[in-house]
């Protein structure tokens, strides 16, 4: 089974991404990633931009709204993510609690496969798309 | 409570094949290192829901494991006099004192890891005791999870383990990596391991039971591992492009009441794109290490080739012919003519692979066999010789043990007349 785990970095804008002078806890990151894949887990991962460099569209009834923003609390932004194979919740969770970040939140979900869709959405999805 | 128990479950998952590799290189013996790592499980099953699980678990078990280890060799050296025995322990005594487990490097510890699979892949056990052996002590799958994957009984798979590891002790199989011309020698075991589990799950009915499709992962799993600690090994990672290509297709190899559905048929949009990318990156790695592709590269390859064809009909069957024409010369096999000849006949039409199968028809290993009959009734068809076709097209239906195929190769042979 795979569990997507997203990381809330929980700071504001401005302190986003690669710093200078946080050479380790980046050095530390690397590995605890290396980790991961050494352990045949890792199946992909990506750090995010800051939020100003994407944007948000919002969804009302069928139709789409874009804004740049604001967000809410940049504090509830996803910051990046891990895809990865686990073979119970409490693993993904132990993994989860590895990370080596200071402060952060980790959220850990577990990923549909196409086996959770009923049949008859199994269906439709191989007509209009399959083949 | 049972938050200290998941935990420990999920650590127990997490450390033990390590745990069992750094004990199996102080004792020189997996089937004590096992037992070493399990009494030290037990003590954290006690410890742990009443103190908490420590910041380390990995390290805390790895200590408790080497106190038992010394408690046990003090107590078994003063039962037993034979002189070789003893000489034997104390030998083990010193390298454990020597041994620092948190000081151990990375390196060490992929070293032992790897220690660990040629062991459990040692050419003197028997392909379905590798098998076990590996799913046991690296994957950490217990006794009754490996006997359901199997379709074996648990007394089966049990007798199967303890037979292995007395093999192994009694061979004094030394735990260490084969170099140089072993480590070509005994690769070959390895990776069989690994492809014999993920054909296992593979081979399983969709959706049937999970822990033969968990096999499929666990196999994955171990095959990353492998590519991670044995990076210069071209099979390694033709091996593991070939599973995750293969892998990709879980969803699509059945249809909704379980029958089979076959490549050409599958519904592509059903592939898992991103394991097919990874399929192609290891691939690719294999491809750009000295050196030709080898047998698991090249059938990985001839994956990688299905898997670039958004549609069945773009299939690039001229390439799929030549790679199987590479993969017949460095592993000649009727079976692999068989595929060549289904190839020959899309890429260069029916009478090409009508030609190949007149060579192989007499092949022994085919005989009774009924993927001969029906990829020739296949052809015929499509040479426009209907009655030939299904002549073979029953001939095959005789030969299937699998009724639903049996059904469909009889309903071909009647559109045919």
């Amino acid at each position: 089974m795979r569990f997507m785990m997203f990381m809330y970095p929980e700071i504001e804008e401005k302190d986003w991404g690669p710093q200078e002078g946080n050479v380790e806890e980046f050095e530390a990151m690397g590995r605890y990633n290396e980790e991961l894949r050494k352990a045949g887990m890792l199946l992909s991962l990506d750090g995010l931009q800051p939020p100003s460099e994407g944007g948000v569209v919002k969804m009302t009834d069928g139709k789409a709204t874009i804004t740049d923003g604001p967000f809410a609390e940049a504090k509830e932004v996803v910051g990046g993510y891990w895809l990865i194979q686990a073979r119970s919740k409490g693993e993904a969770l132990e993994w989860a609690s590895r990370c080596p970040a200071e402060n952060c939140r980790i959220e850990v979900r577990r990923v549909f496969e196409m086996e959770d869709f009923p049949q008859e959405i199994q269906d439709a999805f191989e007509e209009n798309f399959g083949g | 409570m049972a938050e200290a128990e998941r935990a420990i479950e999920a650590v127990w998952r997490i450390e033990s094949a390590r745990l069992v590799a750094g004990l199996a290189r102080m004792v020189q013996d997996v089937g004590l290192a096992e037992d070493l790592a399990q009494d030290a499980l037990v003590a954290a099953l006690e410890k742990w829901p009443r103190d908490g699980v420590p910041d380390n678990p990995g390290a805390w078990l790895m200590a408790t494991a080497k106190n038992r280890a010394i408690d046990r060799i003090r107590r078994e050296a003063s039962l037993q006099s034979k002189q070789e025995e003893i000489a034997r322990e104390t030998g083990a005594l010193f390298a454990m004192e020597r041994s620092d487990f948190e000081a151990a490097a990375d390196e060490e510890i992929g070293d032992d890891l790897l220690a660990l699979i040629f062991t459990c892949c040692h050419p003197l056990l028997a392909r379905e005791a590798r098998v076990a052996l590996t799913l046991r002590l690296l994957g950490g799958l217990t006794t009754p999870e490996i006997a359901r994957a199997f379709l074996a009984s648990e007394s089966t798979v049990a007798q199967r383990l303890v037979r292995a590891k007395k093999t192994l002790r009694e061979a004094r199989v030394p735990f260490e990596v084969p170099r140089g011309a072993e480590l070509q020698e005994r690769l070959p075991s390895v990776l069989e391991v690994v492809y014999l589990a993920f054909n296992e799950g593979y081979a399983a009915s969709a959706g049937e039971d999970w822990v033969r499709r968990d096999l499929c992962e666990e196999a994955l799993r171990l095959g990353r591992i492998l590519a991670e600690l044995a990076p210069r090994e071209p099979e390694v990672h033709g091996l593991i492009a070939l599973l995750e290509i293969q892998a990709s297709r879980l969803a699509a190899r059945h249809g909704p009441n379980g029958e089979p559905i076959l490549l050409l048929d599958q519904d592509r949009g059903r592939w898992d794109p991103l394991l097919i990318v990874r399929g192609r990156r290891a691939l690719q790695r294999a491809e750009e290490l000295p050196g030709p592709l080898g047998p698991y590269g090249l059938q990985a390859a001839i994956a990688a080739c299905h898997a670039r064809a958004i549609r069945a009909e773009e299939t690039d069957w001229v390439k799929i012919a030549a790679l199987y024409d590479a993969l017949a010369q460095i592993q000649p096999s009727p079976i692999v003519d068989l595929n060549r000849a289904v190839a020959l006949g899309m890429a260069f039409g029916p009478e090409a692979g009508l030609a190949l199968l007149d060579e192989i028809a007499n092949e022994k290993q085919l005989a009774g066999n009924h993927l001969l009959p029906s990829v020739r009734g296949d052809l015929l068809e499509k040479a426009g010789r209907p009655e030939e076709a299904a002549t073979e097209f029953k001939r095959a239906a005789e030969l299937t043990q699998n009724a639903r195929e049996q059904q469909l190769l009889l309903e071909r042979a009647e559109t045919l007349v």
